[in-house]
């Protein structure tokens, strides 16, 4: 029997994890990751989760055993945060170029220094060309959803690459709200076992990890290219039948919050879309035509569904809880670049929350007020840092 | 909604009191949420923890800045922390003391409620008298003074997801439940 409970965005990943039926788990611990790994431990200890648990000595090594487990045709998963997710970079490269479905969750932590152990996008959009596909979530019920579909979207044998499911830190991870916790029976009815073509066998022996040479290499690139042009459909596909077997809708590539024939319309992704729902909703009553659109597939880039959500709009606001050193935050220069030929409206990029500063209602509020200023006024600045101590003021008021 | 924060020491359970308030809303039927203000915790430092109750969905991921209820674990907060912060004109406060409310001056004019939850802890061992463990014995308070969940609700599920000492927890609950005061009791 399914059944709702009371669990942090960490132990829904856990929670994924074990009704995905994950074969081995490799990992170190980190804030403000431990737990989904406590919890993990625990199930397998208690013998509630028919996994092998291997503890490793760093990031480098968890990664580089599930890759190993993944390579072996076992169902392969991880969880990190900011730091070990970077030490992780070589191997989360080797992963997709190994075509190998391992799924794993980053607790969005800032980098240091300064140290920080808050929530911040930068160390999951860092890893944006490592091949990993990156889902975001807004609540710890799509943490557990997102886990399931990736698995069923990854071991596709057209697609064949690793995934992220990227939760905020301490806003979803350590926060407690109910989650449906489904009947074993349905995810297996769902997401059959992984049984992959090729795998590490001694019956059958096979070479893995061998040499391309330049007539070859780039023959291998393409096939990533190929099976990172199939994955937006996989995702939709996917989340269709997850929307059918369990009645939940978790929001395919970019989850559309009353975008109907809007004239400014806010992008968000990750935790900031759930608060942003009721800013939004606020404002619509005040007769502003304004609609959300939460980016949920960050990786590959949902260039075509964006092209199709902008026709028509005036403004878009995007709202990036990351600076990636260089211009501005990645959401706002993916999204000019898919647009870029297209309709273009004015593009605005906020700059807001790094390093987990609070993003309350009425912060927002100013945002989406900015943004809908900007259809008179044209626009007055390509990237605005929102709410520093020395622009507090402002955005406070 | 609903919006409660809770100050407290680490080792008093402050986390899980919200957490477990979060647990007798949602049993009956409302919308929770229970987070704590992370910073890099250790035992004897103040804590602060939130839960959010409301009947349609709990959607606000930000911090809570205008509490409609505060919750006082340690008086000796009271020379740090600035428990009122922010606190709606109308919202209560539940004081951790043996001290009748109107003895309590916190400089603002909002309902306060005490109840002497260290001794009720002790009483039922739970913790020691120099670091009883009042969480469960408070909500018993809270739920008196601002009748946000039946105690029946309250007690049951302490009986069931209370780390350990079920059965004192939820006796040391029903007890400040009949013991806390309000400014108008007397």
């Amino acid at each position: 029997m399914s059944e709702m409970k009371i669990v942090s965005g960490n132990y829904a990943a856990a929670y994924g994890s074990k009704l995905s039926r994950a074969e081995v788990v490799a990992a170190y611990p980190i804030t403000p990751q431990t737990e989904v790994v406590e919890k993990i431990a625990q199930l397998v200890a208690e013998g509630e989760m028919d996994a092998e648990f291997i503890k490793v000595e760093s990031e480098h090594s968890a990664m580089a055993a599930s890759i190993a487990a993944s390579n072996a045709g076992a169902r392969a998963f991880t969880a990190t945060s900011a730091h070990g997710l970077a030490l992780m970079h070589e191997l989360l490269m080797w992963a997709s170029g190994a075509r190998l479905p391992v799924v794993m969750t980053n607790i969005n932590r800032a980098m240091g220094p300064p140290w920080s152990v808050w929530a911040d996008h930068h160390d999951t959009l860092a890893q944006k060309g490592t091949g990993q596909l990156q889902f975001f979530c807004e609540n710890n019920q799509e943490v557990l959803d997102s886990v399931i579909m990736a698995y069923k979207i990854c071991e596709d044998e057209e697609i064949m690459l690793p995934a992220m499911i990227v939760e905020d830190a301490f806003i979803l991870s350590h926060t407690k709200e109910p989650v449906e916790i489904y009947d074993q029976e349905l995810v297996d009815d769902f997401l059959p076992s992984y049984d992959p073509d090729y795998k590490l066998d001694v019956d059958q022996p096979l070479g893995f990890g061998s040499l391309g040479m330049p007539d070859w290499y780039m023959d291998f690139r393409y096939k990533i290219f190929e099976a990172m042009e199939k994955v937006p459909e996989k995702v939709e596909e996917v989340n269709q039948e997850f929307k059918e077997v369990f009645g939940r809708d978790p929001g395919g590539l970019i989850e559309e919050y009353k975008t109907d024939g809007v004239d400014v319309l806010i992008v968000t992704m990750g935790s900031i879309s759930s608060t942003s729902k009721d800013v939004i909703d606020e404002l619509r009553e005040e007769g502003h035509n304004i609609g959300l659109a939460r980016l949920r597939t960050f990786r590959p880039f949902p260039v075509e569904k964006f092209r199709e959500l902008i026709k028509g709009v005036n403004v878009v606001g995007v709202l990036d809880r990351n600076y990636t050193f260089g211009h501005g935050g990645d959401a706002a220069r993916e999204i000019k670049d898919a647009i870029y030929g297209h309709h273009e409206p004015i593009v605005k990029d906020y700059i807001v929350g790094l390093g987990g500063r609070d993003l309350t209602p009425k912060i927002l509020k100013n945002i989406m007020e900015d943004a809908i200023a900007l259809q008179d006024k044209g626009l007055d600045k390509e990237i605005e840092w929102v709410d520093l101590k020395v622009n507090q003021k402002r955005w406070r008021r | 909604m609903i919006e409660i924060r809770f100050h407290g020491r680490g080792g008093q359970g402050s986390v899980i009191a919200s957490e477990l308030l979060a647990r007798a809303a949602f049993a009956e039927e409302k919308d929770v949420q229970s987070f704590p203000m992370y910073g890099v915790e250790r035992r004897g430092a103040p804590v602060t923890a939130f839960t959010r109750i409301d009947e349609n969905v709990v959607r606000d991921k930000s911090k809570i800045h205008t509490p409609d209820i505060v919750i006082v674990l340690d008086m000796a907060l009271l020379d740090s922390v600035d428990v009122t912060e922010g606190l709606k004109p109308d919202g209560k406060i539940i004081l951790n003391t043996g001290k009748p409310p109107e003895e309590v001056d916190l400089g603002v004019d909002n309902p306060k409620y005490t109840v002497d939850a260290s001794e009720i802890a002790v009483k039922h061992g739970l913790g020691s008298k120099v670091a009883p463990i009042v969480n469960t014995a408070i909500l018993g308070a809270v739920v008196k003074a601002t009748g946000i969940v039946d105690i029946e609700t309250l007690v049951d599920v302490i009986k069931e997801h209370a780390p350990a000492k079920k059965e004192e927890n939820a006796k040391a609950a029903e007890e400040a439940y009949e013991k806390v005061r309000g400014e108008k009791d007397e």
